[in-house]
């Protein structure tokens, strides 16, 4: 049962109708599970492996280390966008192309955190201990160095899983990602764009949606940053209270 | 100094180097080949294996990859697939001419409108101004860009008739300024907000320093703490995010300049990417790296100019 085309919010229609009177609302809800299933993939994959890294780089060091990150660096330095592009050209327009190019755009982040904070871990006397006990290099760096950079890893992962949405939503206004006629946020968009001489709403909503979640994953990661950082945490709750450190730390997600 | 700059160029050519060796090796890869592309499924074998010759492919990757760095080097980047009969060089002038004053204008203004934005945000640090401006850059930052641009358009050029929905009347044109400004404002509204969030930052990490508390001790005037005691030394990490926001708008503006169809370096990217058109994707990608490169070590060398310590070492 489908609507009459280019209807206004209505009690019925929440979202209102878009060109062909599909409901608005269903359509959001049904391309947020795209967005979330690529931003989530490619955050854990980039991320599991950029912390995997950055561990061993830190933990390593030498020449084997300034290679990881000299790697890493050139990742770095390529714009995920046409990182993208050169993959879609290689592999298709596909989702396995988009995940694969957003999650090589996380993985840097991951790497550069993980690697910093081994390279000072690694001196402390837990470690030393461990090594003494005669505890073997996979179990020290997975059960005694990897546990404390948890919390910056989590923070981060919030972060970068805001940029990936948007990253996911750009790239499908491109054209690349799901094809039709899934929805997902990023292509309603697009498509609506062509129709707005006729109704805004198609082109309001979806990215309305888009724009509050990235917000929401924002806030929670700098609310999570300031929560796991001991320094910062009596300040909290004083609301207008300067944040000394705190906010250089979470920066990682990605200049615009 | 010379030793500095020896370094960064070698490492610079290093980069450089490895970025399009990855590009091009990926871009090998592709099923089906180039000389297929061009001609399309139904030329007669012989023509094919013309094509094949005149393109070099019957050639190993390696010997290929070394042809194409040499003609690199000359500014030879070849022929385009996608556009017959341009080369890549051309087609990527013609992008930068639209491209390049874009992302120079949008991260310029960007930089100057952040910082001091930023600076009022740590002038009133905790008050109720620096709250709103925070809660600002949070909104803006979370706004996707293409998304704003789709609804000015939409509100500005089809409903009030304000701005020309998009395309470009190239430079020569008095109206060239009139397309530009909604893609500038679009652009420049998520980077301010990053610009200040970042020089807020930096700038409530040094306001708490003994020296700027010196100069408040002195009886300086207020503008005269915040400009020339506390925003200089704060300079570097935000010449750092200048450099680095310039270099990621020459393929980062892509999106952007869809919405608004801008002839800029997007387009023929996004053409490049469908039309599998593997000359023009490398040497875009050649020139964005190079672009990337070559921006943060200006940014390096900058820091040398706002703090005398780094030149020292």
């Amino acid at each position: 049962m489908v609507a009459e085309p280019f209807l206004s919010p209505t009690p019925s229609h929440l979202f209102g109708t878009d060109w062909f009177g599909r409901d608005l609302l269903a359509r959001v809800m049904v391309g947020g599970r795209v967005s979330f299933a690529v931003a989530f993939l490619s955050v854990a994959g980039g991320g599991a492996l950029g912390t995997l890294l950055g561990l061993l780089a830190g933990y390593f060091r030498g020449p084997f280390g300034a290679a990881i990150l000299g790697v890493s660096d050139g990742v770095l330095a390529f714009p995920p966008v046409l990182l993208a592009l050169v993959l879609a050209a290689v592999l298709g327009r596909g989702i396995p192309g988009v995940v694969l190019a957003l999650g090589l755009f996380n993985l840097p982040y991951f790497l550069r955190l993980s690697h910093a904070a081994t390279l000072t871990l690694r001196e402390r006397e837990f470690v030393l201990a461990a090594t003494a006990a005669g505890v073997s290099t996979a179990r020290l760096l997975f059960r005694h160095i990897l546990p404390n950079l948890a919390s910056p890893l989590l923070v981060q992962a919030t972060v970068s899983l805001g940029a990936a949405l948007l990253a996911e939503a750009s790239l499908a206004y491109l054209g690349l990602g799901v094809q039709p006629p899934h929805p997902t946020w990023g292509r309603m968009l697009g498509e609506a764009q062509s129709w707005l001489g006729r109704s805004p709403y198609p082109a309001l909503f979806p990215g309305l949606v888009l724009a509050l979640t990235v917000l929401g994953l924002n806030v929670l990661g700098d609310l999570l940053r300031d929560l796991l950082d001991p320094r910062v945490r009596p300040l909290l709750f004083s609301p207008f209270g300067p944040r000394p450190r705190g906010e250089r730390k979470g920066e990682g997600g990605g200049a615009p | 100094m010379l030793r500095f700059l020896l370094n960064r160029t070698v490492a610079m050519v290093a980069m450089i180097l490895l970025v399009t060796m990855a590009v091009s090796l990926v871009l090998t890869a592709l099923p089906g080949d180039a000389a297929r592309l061009v001609l399309g499924p139904e030329a007669p074998p012989e023509r094919y294996e013309a094509v094949r010759q005149a393109l070099g492919l019957h050639e190993p990757w390696p010997l290929r990859f070394f042809r194409w760095l040499a003609g690199a080097c000359r500014g030879d980047l070849g022929f385009s697939f996608r556009y017959p009969g341009h080369t890549v060089a051309e087609i990527l002038r013609r992008g930068l001419a639209v491209t390049l004053p874009l992302a120079g204008l949008v991260a310029f203004f960007s930089f100057v409108l952040g910082v001091l934005l930023g600076t009022l945000s740590v002038s009133r640090l905790g008050g109720l101004l620096d709250l709103l401006l925070s809660m600002g850059n949070q909104v803006f930052l979370a706004i996707p860009e293409f998304w704003l641009g789709i609804l000015l358009v939409g509100f500005l050029s089809l409903r009030l008739h304000l701005f020309p929905a998009g395309g470009f009347p190239g430079w020569g044109e008095g109206r060239a300024w009139l397309h530009l400004a909604l893609p500038l404002c679009v652009l420049a509204l998520p980077r301010v907000a990053y610009f200040a969030r970042l020089s807020r930052a930096v700038l409530a990490d040094v306001l708490f320093a003994d020296f700027v508390r010196t100069a408040w001790a002195k009886g300086l005037a207020e503008r005269a703490v915040l400009f020339r005691h506390t925003l200089r030394p704060a300079l570097v990490p935000l010449v750092a995010g200048l450099g680095l926001t310039f270099s990621r708008l020459l393929a980062g503006a892509l999106v952007v300049e869809q919405v608004f169809s801008l002839p800029g370096l997007g387009g023929y990217a996004v053409e490049a990417a469908f039309g599998r058109d593997v000359p023009l994707l490398l040497g875009m990608s050649a020139l964005v790296t190079a672009a990337v490169v070559v921006a943060s070590t200006a940014a390096d060398l900058a820091y040398g100019f706002l703090d005398p310590r780094i030149r020292a070492s």
